[in-house]
Formats: structure tokens, sequence, C-alpha cells
């Protein structure tokens, strides 16, 4: 972890324990005498947010699991059941949908945070490709929970993404027939799609560990994007950030909450409430919320190969992120001309999604949704491709501060606060 | 063109769904998109709303007496019926009419499914019992309808866009004239508030076609309002749970909040 431990063990019990399994030392420095920069803002809280949303998934996924029957003519009625016989089981069950859906929220929110304020650059480039890799089996996930109550969204949606794999020139067919154990998505596809739904939840929670001891060792970056370069410009975790986090945590709670109890079908859609048909097609498969502006770019590339590679770029693309850019500067605070051209991507971002949620042949204003989204799937990519590498050997960087606490606390920086 | 091929392919099942509503246009290049489902209100809407028991009740009676000869009820049950937050009827009222109803028999003790006739053995239901549907299968149910299928109620609402004003709209929509040069379909009616507006649903309520015995009124429009109501409670039978641990919830979360945010400011005045 970073620096040297401060941890002192004060029983017997305590020494005898750290000099065979220091994990009380291990929980003293991550997570008490941690050294944190004192200017993290309401965006940071969001790493915090995100291991209860895991945990909140885990948890009521496994008491789901408890009455749930992966069986392609049972499943639908298992999760009704679960609905109005299960004591509680509607509160585990609204937690558990409305919670994939908070999830990617603060996701989403935590992602954008680390591009606005470079969190990705020099030396936590390893940081952010463990969280591309976490997104990723997030997206897996998600997509095999959605399978699993087995209504027609849930079939369609399955049917749609496992046919992309046949787009793969040659052995796209027989890759489709072996990912469905059967020549159609059916109950043997919702069987490993529910082993497999179990399964990832828990190499997701190793790589978050991977995640979080990745950044204990250069610590945390902050809204300034400068290092840390005295006991000044940092405060221990706890209590500051424990008290913090815990009071934002609960803010999204409340929202959570909202959605659970006030309008837990808001991210759903009524077709996923009528049991999965595979001689009926909804009139418009539409993935969740998450993925839309991935649907989007897929849907706007007029072949499908192509689509399927640019859709699956768009994800590996992150990964190079942290050598894409060229700027020295890390933080978007300082960089006048990159944090136009960020916002403008975020537009993009929401353009997309709004695009995918639309029938394939929509149009506003006049405008075809399609070239609306070729145009915002192009910016994505020139953004990173093409927009970051440039950015940063043109722009000049406005002047930054000594040091954290002398941008927080003025010139009384000079005596110790502490 | 070419695009929106390509584009359909891509989108599978895209293309086939909306070649099943084109062919339901009455002219070429004539909307006969669903209208808007009109603005009913309902006593369980907001964030307090509860289900009206005299609704339920009535609208029990509805589903029974109308609904029920073509449409499957398969989640209800008939214990849910004395359950709170729903009809609420009286454990006795429930099992009288569970015990009205006939439920094909479990083996008997010689393993007979049948009496000697081949007659299938039944027994009166219990509050175990999930309400009985009218049709052995699909096929049957099909072929009592002239092809379609009477979908299953005890979803309807959650399954349908537009949610309870969806199914108070079909079902008060029957009366509206169609417009000039609507050809309807062969052995549909019209309802505008329907995709493709031929529906296969003969229109369901009369006027006085029940006789509620708390003295309401049985106009169509009273009728489609309780067993909207029914049905939504089908739907959703722990909603009225799910708002009141909701409020609980809330009250505590957000003076758990207020109790952090002190301590959070308390604690960092000093430091920023």
């Amino acid at each position: 972890m970073s620096g040297p431990s401060t941890y002192n063990p004060k029983s017997g019990f305590e020494r005898w324990l750290d000099a065979r399994l220091p994990l009380p030392r291990l929980m003293h420095d991550t997570m008490s005498t941690f050294p944190t920069p004192r200017n993290l803002n309401i965006w940071y809280t969001f790493g915090g947010i995100l291991t209860f949303c895991l945990a909140v998934q885990i948890v009521t996924g496994v008491v789901l699991a408890m009455h749930y029957v992966a069986n392609a003519n049972l499943a639908f009625d298992s999760v009704e059941a679960i609905m109005r016989e299960v004591n509680y089981g509607w509160l585990i069950r609204y937690m558990h949908s409305n919670g994939a859906s908070m999830f990617f929220l603060a996701v989403y929110i935590h992602m954008f945070r680390g591009l606005y304020y470079g969190s990705y650059k020099n030396p936590r480039e390893l940081i952010w490709i463990i969280g591309v890799l976490i997104y990723l089996l997030m997206m897996a996930t998600a997509f095999f929970g959605y399978v699993l109550p087995w209504g027609q969204m849930s079939f369609w949606g399955a049917t749609v993404i496992t046919n992309l794999f046949s787009a793969i020139p040659v052995v796209g067919n027989s890759i489709a027939t072996w990912l469905w154990g059967d020549f159609a998505v059916g109950d043997a596809t919702l069987n490993r799609f529910f082993s497999l739904h179990y399964l990832l939840p828990f190499i997701i929670s190793g790589v978050v560990g991977l995640h979080i001891w990745a950044l204990h060792v250069p610590g945390n970056n902050n809204p300034l994007g400068i290092d840390v370069k005295s006991p000044q410009d940092t405060v221990p975790f706890h209590p500051y950030y424990t008290v913090k986090d815990a009071f934002y945590l609960v803010c999204f709670i409340i929202l959570f909450a909202a959605f659970v109890f006030y309008s837990p079908d808001f991210f759903g859609s009524p077709d996923n409430y009528q049991p999965a048909n595979p001689l009926v097609t909804p009139p418009d498969i539409v993935p969740e919320w998450y993925l839309l502006p991935f649907y989007a770019m897929l849907r706007s590339i007029p072949n499908k190969l192509l689509g399927v590679i640019v859709m699956g770029g768009a994800i590996v693309t992150l990964v190079f992120i942290p050598w894409l850019d060229t700027s020295r500067v890390r933080s978007c605070r300082f960089r006048p001309l990159m944090k136009q051209f960020f916002w403008a991507f975020a537009v993009a971002c929401l353009l997309l999604g709004y695009c995918g949620a639309q029938s394939v042949d929509a149009e506003r204003f006049g405008v075809p949704l399609v070239w609306v989204a070729r145009i915002a799937s192009l910016y994505y990519f020139a953004f990173f491709w093409l927009i970051m590498p440039v950015i940063g050997l043109i722009e000049t960087p406005k002047k930054l501060p000594a040091s954290i606490a002398q941008s927080v606390l003025g010139d009384n920086a000079a005596t110790p606060a502490e | 063109m070419q695009l929106k091929t390509h584009a359909s392919r891509l989108a599978l099942g895209l293309a086939l769904g909306s070649a099943l509503l084109a062919g339901s246009a009455y002219a070429e290049g004539t909307d006969t998109k669903r209208h808007h489902p009109k603005d009913e209100k309902f006593s369980f809407e907001g964030p307090f709303g509860t289900y009206d028991r005299g609704e339920l009740q009535r609208g029990y009676q509805v589903y029974k007496e109308v609904c029920a000869a073509c449409h499957a009820a398969n989640h209800l049950s008939f214990h849910n019926l004395d359950e709170p937050g729903g009809p609420e009827f009286s454990e006795a009222q429930a099992k009288a009419l569970a015990n009205a109803v006939r439920i094909q028999a479990e083996p008997n003790d010689k393993g007979e499914t049948t009496d000697d006739k081949g007659v299938p053995l039944m027994r009166p239901g219990t509050l175990a019992d999930h309400f009985p549907a009218p049709y052995a299968n699909e096929n049957a149910a099909r072929a009592n309808n002239s092809g379609a299928l009477p979908p299953d109620l005890s979803m309807l609402v959650k399954a349908r866009e537009g949610g309870a004003q969806y199914v108070y709209s079909i079902l008060t929509g029957f009366h509206e004239k169609p417009p000039a040069g609507f050809k309807l379909a062969e052995g549909k009616y019209f309802n505008p508030y329907f995709e493709g507006w031929n529906i296969s649903m003969p229109p369901p309520l009369t006027n006085n076609g029940v006789s509620y015995s708390d003295g309401t009124k049985a106009t169509i429009e009273q009728q489609a309002h309780d067993v909207t109501t029914f049905l939504a409670w089908a739907s959703e039978p722990k909603m009225e749970e799910r708002k009141r641990f909701g409020f609980g919830a809330m009250v505590f979360l957000i003076m758990l909040a207020g109790v952090l945010f002190m301590a959070y400011r308390k604690l960092w005045k000093d430091q920023h």
C-alpha cells in the first residue's frame, strides 16, 4: 500500500495475529489511515457507491436464486411466485432489477469522472484498464440476468445478442450454436446463462479487489489532477471520507429506493411481463437503457459484421485511453480545449443512447436518427483516436496550482491543518 | 431503402414486427397506430394511492361473470382474495367463492383421474387453488375464439404499454365510430385504442350487464373502471405493502441522510 504502514498492534492478540495474518493491518492501512487528497468532490464518492451496488446485487441475487427455477417452462412463473408468494419477494426482486440500473448509472458517472479528471493517466493506467474489465463483466452479467425472467424481451434480447456472434466469418454459426447449446435460444441457453449469471459477480468481486489494490498504490487522483506532495495535501480516509462517502451513499440509496418503492418498472419493458414466445416477435426489441449507446452504433452500420466490430471496438478503445491522451495535464479543469470536447463526447453518448431507444427508421425534425447515430458514433471514435492525441499536443493548459493544500486552504496552507 | 433493409435485418425481428403491423393498415399510408389511452384516474395512482376495496370487489364480479368466460388469470389464487391489500373478502367469502368452482381432481386412491365413463374427476376449489382457466390449452382457446388467443389477465396491466389506462380505454373504446374508408377485418371489432384498430375481442361490457349488490349503477364505464382496478391489483397484489414499506424506508433514509450530513459538515468544517 501507499507509504509505510502506520498500524500499531495494541493488544497481545493483535500482535499475535499481525505476525501471522496481518488482516487488521491491511484494514487499518487501506480504510483508516490511508492518506486521501483533501479536495475530492462528490464525483469521487461513486467508488464506494459501486461497492455498495455490487454487494446489494450479490445479496439480493443469492436470495432470488433460492426461489428461482432455471427452466424454460417454469422460469417466468417462478419469478411471478417470488413477486406474489415469497415474503418480501417483491422487495428483493425489485431491488435486484432496479439495482442493475443503479449500478450502471453509478458506473457511468464513475467512468466519466475518471475521463474528466484524467484518472487513467500515469501512474493509474492499470486502475483504468481493470475498470474497463469490470465494466465489460458487468455488461455480460446484466445481459445474462435480463434473460432469466424469460419474458418476451428476455428471449428476444438473448436472440438478438447471441445472433451477433453469427456475424463472425466461417465459424460464426458454430459459435452461436455452441453458445445456445441448441439450435436456437431455449432451455439449454437459459440454464447456462443462469449459471454464468451466478458466477460472474464473484469474478467481478475479485477484479474489484484488484481495482482497489491498484488504487491504493499511487493513491487517489483528485479534481486538480496534481500529485500529492506533502501530508498537508491529504486527510486520513477515516473519518473524513468514510463520513462523506456515507452521506452521499445514503443520498444515492434514496434515489434507488424511490425507484424500488414508487416506480419499480420504470426501467423495464412491459413486454417482459409477457412470457417468452419464440413464435411472436415484439414490435421493437430494445435492450436495457445502459446498453443503448452500443446498440445504436450496431444498428447504424449497414453491415452486420462491421456493426459488431464497431460495437466491440467502442469498448476495446477504452483500454487504450491511457496512451491515447498525450497531455501532461490530467484534469480537464486546466484543459480549456479538452473540456469542450469532453462535454461534446458526453452529449454524443447521450444522443447514441436516445437513438438506440427509437425504432430503426425513426426521424426527428426530418433527420433520420440512423444518421444522428452515425455521426455520434464517428465522434465517439474520433474523440479517442484523433482528438485526444492531437489536443494533448496543441493545447496550452492553464497554470496548475502549486499544491492541493494551497488550492484548498489558500494561504493557510503554510500552517498545518491537523 | 437499401439501408433500411439492412438495418432491419440487423435488428432481427424488427422487420417482422413492423410487417405484422403494416398488414392491418386500412389504406395505403394511413396510420392505424393505437390512440393514446384515455386519461382515466384511479385510486391506486401516486405514492400513497391504494386500491378502492369496493372497486376491487365489484371488479372481481365483472372479471368472474364476464372476462373469465374466455380469459385465464393463472397467477391468482383464491387465497389472494382475502389477503390485505386486495379485495379483502372475508376468509369465509373467499372459501365460498373457491368452493363454487370445480377443479380437476388429483388422482384418487386407485390412481384414477377419470370416472368409469372417462369423465375427469372434479372436486370443489380450495383457497390454495389457482383461478381455473376457461380452456384446457392454447389450441382450445384459439379454436373457441376464431383463432385469437385471449391473453392471461393476471399480468395484463403490467404487460401493456399504458397500463391501467390502456386496459380501461380498450374496454370503453368499442362504441367509437371508425373513420370513413376504414375496412374492418373479417370477424374483428373496431377499437382505436388497440394497435391496428382491429381487435378480436367482441365488446365485453354492456350497460347493466352485471348487477352490483351494493347499488352502484353498472354502466359500461363503471364496470370498466372496476374491473381495471381489479386487474391492476391482479398484476401487482403487493402494491399497497410496497408503498407503505417505501414510506417508512424513505422517512428513515432521509433522517439518516440528515444526521450524516451534519456529521460530515462538522467534521470537515476546518478541512476546506
